[in-house]
């Protein structure tokens, strides 16, 4: 697992889930989940909707246009670049 | 169903589910955990069973499955459970000690989506003193470790430890960087099942234990974040249990290989709960209906002291298979905590381990290894105990 906290995420590079987790639907919590060994985590409302569209071929900035094409109105740049920021250095994503 | 208490009408769980498939096994831990008696259940549960089992619990939202056992791959099927459950959407860890484990099986892990393997190292060779030279061990080890990195799994690697391995710790810590592990855990035995007909063969001394933490500080230091290590000591030398599971029925079931439905590896042991069995019931219900699930879930089962205890959210009284091994009463708090009357149970053991004891070589022959004529042996003492304290009508 990456030790990236301070490093900065590249807007214009793709972003990808590492090998180790999976990401899915939980019908029975009604939330995302990162899944990786022995462990998970729930990954309600923006976080979900966020890592949902982590596939390895979207960069950063096609993440944040993406997010704002599906909820209009919003200014979600902040958000999304904050959370990957704290995804990667939890060493949930790479690049 | 019975509502009591404090106790949350909602059931909700189980997250992990630990499918004991086998307990079949080459090797002889001295400290293993399965059940003593393992040599006398009825016959393992098939492939169809376990997939049905996986299904069901995968329904109530079911997350987390460990393959184990025994050595889950004395079984031919372990392919089949791991394709299967990853399409039902879990995480699959496998645990084994990695005898079995070849080029073949490991690709169609891989394929089938295996999320992560743990290896265990264990000094299980009846040289006991002896494992850490045996290069037969050294040589299975580093062959599986190659592996799983090829196969781009992380090293994970689990090593029991005791009072007779734990001054190698410096040979141990070396060996798994040589191995390229990345993640060690260095666990105290704990005293169940085997462990605990070996105790006092077992239980490390204070000194032991800090010789063995400080090597284990001085090695992090020195590698740094390429490997992380663990280091857990026994909790018979703390004053406060453990949250034992997280709390009955509350996130794991575990099913032994045989079919029981348990909420955790030692329970079968429990006198007066009735287990049910996936072969029998559903998981729904085994979770949610079954008496034995619900015995000791939440805290209205709690006798004094644990009952008013201002600490009790902590760790729920503890384990109820310590507190029924040491005290002959599950709903005891467990005696590891220094509020339980019986807490001189721990010390005086503590106590043992301080005294200087015979060498390896003499232990050898007396201390109990895990093989099926040993548990057939324990199985027929168990049962002159039950019948012994079965009172008489
Ligand atoms: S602890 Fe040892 S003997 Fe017991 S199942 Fe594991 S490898 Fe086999
Ligand atoms: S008295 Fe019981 S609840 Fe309180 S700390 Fe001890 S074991 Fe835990």
């Amino acid at each position: 697992m990456s030790e990236s906290s301070g490093s900065k995420l590249s807007e214009d590079a793709a972003v990808s889930l590492e090998a180790q987790f999976r990401f899915q639907f939980e019908p029975a919590q009604d939330s995302y989940v990162l899944l990786y060994p022995e462990g998970l985590v729930k990954l309600e409302g923006s976080a979900g909707e966020i890592m949902k569209r982590v596939d390895g071929n979207k960069t950063v900035s096609q993440i944040i246009a993406d997010l704002e094409a599906t909820f209009p109105g919003v200014d979600l740049r902040q958000d999304v670049i904050d959370f990957l920021e704290h995804a990667y250095a939890k060493g949930w994503i790479r690049q | 169903m019975q509502k009591a208490g404090s106790d949350s009408n909602k059931v909700t769980g189980p997250l992990w589910v630990n499918a004991e498939i086998t307990y079949k096994c080459p090797l002889h831990c001295v400290f293993c955990y399965n059940p003593v008696d393992y040599a006398t259940f009825g016959p393992e549960l098939t492939t169809e069973e376990w997939l049905k089992t996986f299904r069901e619990a995968r329904d109530l939202g079911a997350v987390q499955l460990g393959i184990s056992g025994g050595e889950p791959l004395m079984r031919d099927d372990v392919e089949v459970m791991v394709a299967e459950a990853s399409d039902m959407g879990y995480y699959v860890n496998l645990i084994t000690s990695g005898i079995g484990l070849t080029e073949k099986r490991i690709s169609a892990f891989k394929e089938g989506g295996l999320g992560q393997i743990q290896l265990s190292f264990q000094d299980s060779t009846k040289e006991l003193n002896d494992f850490l030279s045996s290069t037969r061990t050294f040589d299975l080890k580093s062959k599986v470790a190659k592996l799983i990195k090829e196969y781009e799994y992380p090293m994970v690697l689990n090593v029991v430890l005791h009072r007779l391995n734990i001054d190698h710790i410096q040979q141990i810590l070396e060996m798994a960087e040589a191995m390229g592990a990345e993640h060690v855990e260095l666990a105290n035995s704990q005293y169940y099942a085997w462990a605990m007909e070996n105790r006092k063969y077992l239980m490390p001394s204070r000194k032991q234990l800090e010789h063995a933490e400080e090597v284990t500080n001085r090695f992090r230091d020195r590698v740094g974040n390429k490997m992380k290590i663990y280091f857990v000591v026994p909790d018979y030398y703390s004053t406060r249990p453990k949250k034992c599971m997280n709390g009955w029925g509350v996130v794991f079931l575990n099913v032994a290989a045989d079919g029981l439905a348990l909420p955790c590896h030692e329970a079968r042991m429990l006198p007066g709960l009735e287990f049910p069995n996936v072969r029998d019931h559903d998981v729904r219900w085994i979770w949610q209906e079954s008496p034995g699930f619900a015995a000791y879930r939440g805290d209205s089962w709690m006798k004094e002291p644990c009952r008013s205890c201002p600490e009790k959210e902590n760790d729920l009284g503890g384990c109820r298979c310590q507190a029924y091994m040491l005290t002959g009463d599950a709903a005891n708090a467990d005696p590891v905590c220094d509020k339980s009357p019986h807490h001189h149970l721990i010390t005086e053991q503590v106590e043992l381990a301080q005294q200087p004891q015979p060498p390896a070589a003499e232990i050898k022959p007396i201390i109990l290894f895990r093989d099926d004529k040993n548990s057939r042996k324990l199985a027929e003492r168990e049962a002159a105990h039950r019948d012994d304290t079965t009172p008489v009508t």
